[in-house]
């Protein structure tokens, strides 16, 4: 490992983590009690190739128990020594994941990911998408959380569908873009906008 | 501040304890297991809720604590004291001002809105637990959706007392799915679970977490005939003189006289600071 300064893996952590991992976990509960909304999340600069709020959830949910899968297009030794170094969690195999991160196409397929047992429907993955922004909205979601209906844009209704129709089984999205997030937990019911 | 890790708790148990309550949110109703720890405190007084409280906390946050609506009893004051003293975060008894609340076994009167989030201390979650005493056998009942049992306790309620006698801790069915043990609130309660706000629910000594998120469809069970009704003491508060808010029974002398006064203690305190005056109440001016 590099010790250049430059580019080593020691910065761009939380300043001071108890703050800012409680002010980044709040940002990350809001998203996923209310889905499609969108929320701001900040305190981290994770190695270039992902997002600062991508960055953020990280350091707040993993650490040596949690077992992170990284899609191939943001895969890099950067980030691999920034996150041993911040979180001490364990890089594992896809079927095996806690959570993934990488960009919707790198993800696929999802069916690929822990959903969960039957008896034990939390022990499944969570996806950290990485988007380039949130686009025009391309989907009605219902359900816990939204009061009425709300849009969303999602890179894929019919896959989220189907990891819908799992309920309870099944895995729950993080999407990032910049400094911003928001989530699709299993729970919401989708609408393809016509 | 204090020489506390902020909120009390070390950073990789708040991790864990977050990460159980995103996935209690998006399986509303489902009990997600956590590695509950030994808090300062005794199993029973809220070492669920306190550790729920510790991992959703930020600086920022306005926090108020209550013991069966009250602010001022031993419980709300020892947890308000504890997060004083850890968390250094602002305290209240007000309602309408708290962006946490964490309370045992009530509902506020005052509606919450979006931007609270409500913490229970949970006793039993397990709404089936004292049907079937077997955990692996609960945890198949849920995974089956299987919830006859807890019709049929429902039913012998009827059979013998002529109507449904549950009182508190009145089973509920979140989003059509889970069956969930709303905590030990008087069933009075049940139709403020869906909320504005985020609920989360904390059991330490039974090692669980779930959670409900705003506006999510929660029913009570009940059955066609009879069906659920929200109760109370047929009574105004002596206090405030309110008909609308859930009310404790004081005993005054052995004569055989009581009253009946309102259960939160912030509400019961705005109406009477607002003029309204009950049977035994005295305006604020008079009040010695």
């Amino acid at each position: 490992m590099s010790l250049d300064i430059e580019t080593n893996s020691y910065g761009g952590g939380f300043a001071t983590p108890p703050v800012d991992a409680a002010n980044a976990f709040r940002a990350a509960m809001n998203a996923m009690a209310r889905p499609g909304s969108v929320q701001d999340i900040t305190g981290a600069e994770p190695p270039a190739g992902i997002s600062a709020a991508a960055g953020c959830l990280l350091l707040t949910l993993c650490d040596p128990e949690t077992g992170i899968y990284l899609a191939p297009d943001v895969d890099s030794p950067a980030l691999r020594s920034w996150l041993a170094f911040h979180t001490g969690a364990p890089f594992v195999a896809v079927d095996k994941a806690d959570f993934a991160l990488g960009s919707w196409q790198a993800l696929l397929p999802l069916d690929q990911y822990p959903i969960g047992t039957s008896e034990y429907p939390d022990r499944s993955a969570t996806l950290i998408v990485e988007l380039t922004e949130f686009a025009a909205p391309n989907v009605n979601l219902t359900g816990p959380g939204i009061k009425d209906s709300t849009q969303f844009a999602l890179p894929d209704v019919g896959a989220c569908q189907g990891n819908a129709a799992q309920f309870p089984l099944g895995v729950d999205f993080f999407f990032t873009c910049q400094s911003q997030l928001a989530a699709l937990p299993r729970s919401t019911t989708l609408l393809a906008k016509d | 501040m204090s020489d506390y890790n902020f909120a009390y708790l070390d950073e990789q148990t708040k991790r864990m304890i977050r990460r159980a309550i995103l996935k209690g949110l998006a399986v509303p109703g489902y009990q997600v297991p956590f590695a509950s720890r030994e808090m300062p405190m005794p199993y029973g007084w809220g070492t669920g809720g306190v550790q729920v409280s510790a991992a959703t906390l930020t600086p920022e946050d306005t926090l108020k604590v209550i013991d069966q609506g009250a602010d001022d009893t031993t419980n709300a004051v020892s947890i308000r004291k504890f997060f004083e003293r850890t968390a250094g975060v602002a305290t209240t008894e007000e309602t309408t001002k708290a962006s946490v609340i964490q309370t045992r076994h009530r509902i506020p009167e005052a509606e919450l809105t979006e931007d609270q989030i409500l913490v229970y201390q949970v006793p039993i979650p397990e709404p089936l637990r004292f049907l079937e005493p077997r955990e692996t056998e609960t945890r198949k009942m849920h995974s089956l959706e299987e919830y006859g049992l807890m019709h049929v306790k429902l039913y012998e309620d009827i059979s013998q007392h002529g109507d449904i006698a549950t009182s508190y801790a009145y089973p509920v069915k979140v989003e059509d799915r889970y069956v969930m043990d709303p905590s030990p609130i008087p069933k009075f309660d049940n139709p403020k679970l869906e909320m504005a706000a985020i609920q989360l629910f904390g059991a330490g000594r039974e090692q669980r977490i779930y959670a409900v998120p705003p506006y999510t469809r929660v029913v009570s069970l009940d059955f066609e005939d009879y069906p659920f009704e929200a109760t109370k003491a047929d009574h105004p508060c002596d206090l405030c003189g309110s008909e609308h808010s859930y009310l404790d029974e004081v005993i005054l002398d052995d004569a055989g006289n009581r009253m009946f006064v309102c259960s939160d203690t912030d509400y019961c305190r705005t109406r009477r600071a607002e003029g309204h005056v009950g049977r035994l109440g005295e305006s604020e001016g008079e009040a010695a």
